[in-house]
């Protein structure tokens, strides 16, 4: 009998702690497909960030480091530049990334630095149990926007493709999301694509995947999926910002 | 090679490279800029990595990634710039990832002013951890207590912190850097530092966040009731200057003490004059109040910040045994070498 299907040997086996439908799992596990398809997992460095999404260092067999609240760009920096001929990557939430940690990941992709962020839009905080994130919807009911969320007291989403896309130093940028078969295919190849642009040297290298946190978001899996496609992705068009030669 | 003029701040950026330092990253400001503006130049001549950070907090997470990966990695700055290492300073001592951190203390709170001060005895991040913390008292020690940090944070895989005030930062002298001390030899090699898992035997993964096969709460006990203790054995450093037969013993640190030396000088024949001059603020040289002599009467700490800092130890080591008396100031009425002697003829004549 062939195997048509296994798990990606970049993981180490460890069971994830994500929630039931929780798709931190599908994204973890395109990346690590994707580390096993460019056949770098001996070479490849993770740097995991605080948040849900963190604990992808204990669960990559690959060399990793924990790093703290939104500075995973700069740890990462630090690693780089000491290892440059290795592929270091990022892996962080939107509270990490688009609140706590936006300067790091600003000038990061202003220096150039070239290394690989995995982004997680779930448009929450997770792991500290749901409260408004920069990139919570208008109107969407979180611990910290109980009556939903209000563009006049705490502005509108923040769309980081489109920001970061402006800087010279990032050369690709996409956006994709999981909440299809179809869609994680996609996800899959944009998250190869930005670790080729790191190993060609070319630059600053970000995937945003727009992800479901049922658990949060107080709704089952299957409507979290709906969710994605309904609610996010018409503020979050799905696509590619910039790409590389 | 003869003793070289030299500003503070560059003393202690070429004696870190002298040490084997292979990067820094760092983020101007007063009275520090001289220290990246040196790796700046000397850097990229010499085989290592500069890299100007956003912020200080991205330098030190810089710091954390490059030594993550077994680089000798250094930064500095002043107080502001100091309380926003701290949160990656704590979480270093927690992974057990060895730098070296200068700060050189300027007068706060928060922005503050540009003027020397010794104001951060105290700043400390969360969590209870310790770091060895050097404190010089004229440039060639800078030079040396930064050249001797490397191996030291190496030995323990434990940041070292030096605390220069801004009179060492600013001010010129002669450096001897032949006078350097000896390279410590059988430092535990870095198994653990991060090149990707195909450099390490056998293709294990590392991951770093705590020590191997410890939990968080073991790996921090290890270090209070293990680690810990042996650094305060080994690393304790002070300079104990007449204390046996002195009516007042001075206790002063980094510039405050080099003031004290005119002072005791100046009272020759007026008051005898002892002094304890902690070299490392932790571990703090507890045991040296106990070599104070049965005649001393009262304990003089002049400090270049407004009611004391350090005087909280130097009363913890005194245990009521003699009265502790601050002296300084780092505003209006600087800490001078006159100050000081006033303050001990003050206290003197009281005691009589
Ligand atoms: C400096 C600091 N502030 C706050 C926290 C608490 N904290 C832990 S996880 C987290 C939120 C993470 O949310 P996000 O980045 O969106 O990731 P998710 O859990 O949703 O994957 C916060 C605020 C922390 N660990 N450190
Ligand atoms: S809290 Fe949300 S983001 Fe975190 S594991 Fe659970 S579902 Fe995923």
């Amino acid at each position: 009998m062939a195997i048509v299907y296994e798990r990606p040997k970049s993981l180490n086996g460890a069971p994830f702690t994500y929630c039931p439908g929780c798709t931190h799992g599908i994204i973890t596990q395109q990346v690590a497909a994707a580390i096993d398809e460019l056949g770098i997992v001996d070479d490849t460095i993770c740097v995991g960030c605080v948040g849900c999404g963190g604990y992808i260092a204990w669960f990559m067999d690959t060399d990793a480091i924990y790093s703290l609240h939104g500075r995973a760009p700069a740890n990462a920096t630090g690693i780089k530049r000491m290892n440059p001929d290795k592929v270091v990557f990022t892996y962080q939430g939107d509270g990490d990334l688009a609140s706590i940690g936006t300067a790091e990941i600003v000038q990061a992709a202003h220096r150039g630095e070239k290394i690989t962020t995995i982004f997680v839009n779930n448009a929450t905080y997770g792991m500290t149990g749901g409260q408004m994130a920069p990139t919570t919807l208008v109107g969407q009911k979180t611990t910290t926007s109980p009556y939903g969320r209000d563009a006049a007291h705490c502005g509108k989403p923040i769309r980081m493709c489109e920001l970061l896309s402006t800087i010279d130093g990032a050369a690709f940028i996409q956006r994709v999301a999981v909440n299809t078969p179809g869609n994680v295919r996609k996800a899959r190849a944009a998250i190869k694509r930005a670790f080729q642009c790191q190993i060609e040297g070319k630059g600053f290298a970000l995937v945003e995947v727009l992800s479901a946190c049922p658990t949060n978001w107080g709704k089952t899996p299957a409507a979290a999926l709906d969710w994605i496609a309904s609610d996010m992705i018409p503020y979050y068009p799905l696509g590619n910002f910039k790409d590389f030669q | 090679m003869a003793k070289v003029l030299m500003k503070g701040n560059e003393a202690m950026a070429e004696a870190a490279i002298q040490a084997g330092c292979q990067a820094f990253f760092g983020y101007p400001i007063t009275p520090q800029s001289e220290i990246p503006e040196y790796f700046a130049r000397e850097l990229p001549k010499r085989g290592g990595l500069f890299l100007q950070a956003e912020s200080e907090l991205a330098a030190m997470n810089m710091v954390m990634g490059a030594s993550a990966s077994g680089a000798r990695v250094m930064t500095s700055t002043s107080g502001p710039g100091y309380c926003l290492k701290l949160e990656t300073l704590a979480a270093m001592t927690l992974t057990r990832l060895p730098a070296v951190v200068v700060v050189v203390m300027r007068s706060g709170p928060a922005f503050g002013t540009m003027k020397a001060a010794q104001e951060d005895y105290r700043m400390n991040g969360n969590g209870g951890y310790k770091v060895v913390t050097f404190a010089p008292s004229n440039l060639q020690e800078a030079a040396e207590m930064v050249y001797e940090a490397f191996d030291i944070a190496d030995q323990y895989r434990n940041p070292v912190v030096v605390m220069a005030d801004g009179m060492i930062g600013q001010m010129m002298e002669g450096v001897d850097y032949d006078k350097m001390p000896p390279k410590r030899t059988a430092l535990p090699p870095k198994t653990w530092a991060l090149h990707g898992r195909g450099a390490r035997a056998g293709k294990k993964p590392q991951l770093l966040f705590l020590p191997d096969g410890m939990g968080h709460y073991g790996a921090k006990h290890y270090c209070e009731t293990q680690l810990y203790p042996e650094i305060i054995r080994n690393e304790t450093r002070v300079e104990i200057t007449d204390v046996e037969d002195a009516d007042i013993v001075l206790a002063a640190y980094g510039t405050a003490a080099r003031m004290c030396k005119n002072v005791i000088r100046e009272l020759q024949g007026t008051v005898r004059l002892g002094m304890i001059r902690p070299k490392t603020l932790w571990p703090f040289p507890y045991e040296a109040f106990e070599q104070i002599g049965p005649k001393c009467k009262a304990i003089v700490v002049p400090e270049i910040n407004i009611i004391g800092q350090m005087i909280d130890d130097v009363r913890i080591a005194s245990a009521g045994r003699w009265p502790a008396h601050h002296v300084g100031d780092s505003q209006n009425d600087f800490l001078t070498p006159n100050r000081i002697r006033d303050k001990v003829l003050a206290v003197w004549e009281g005691l009589q």
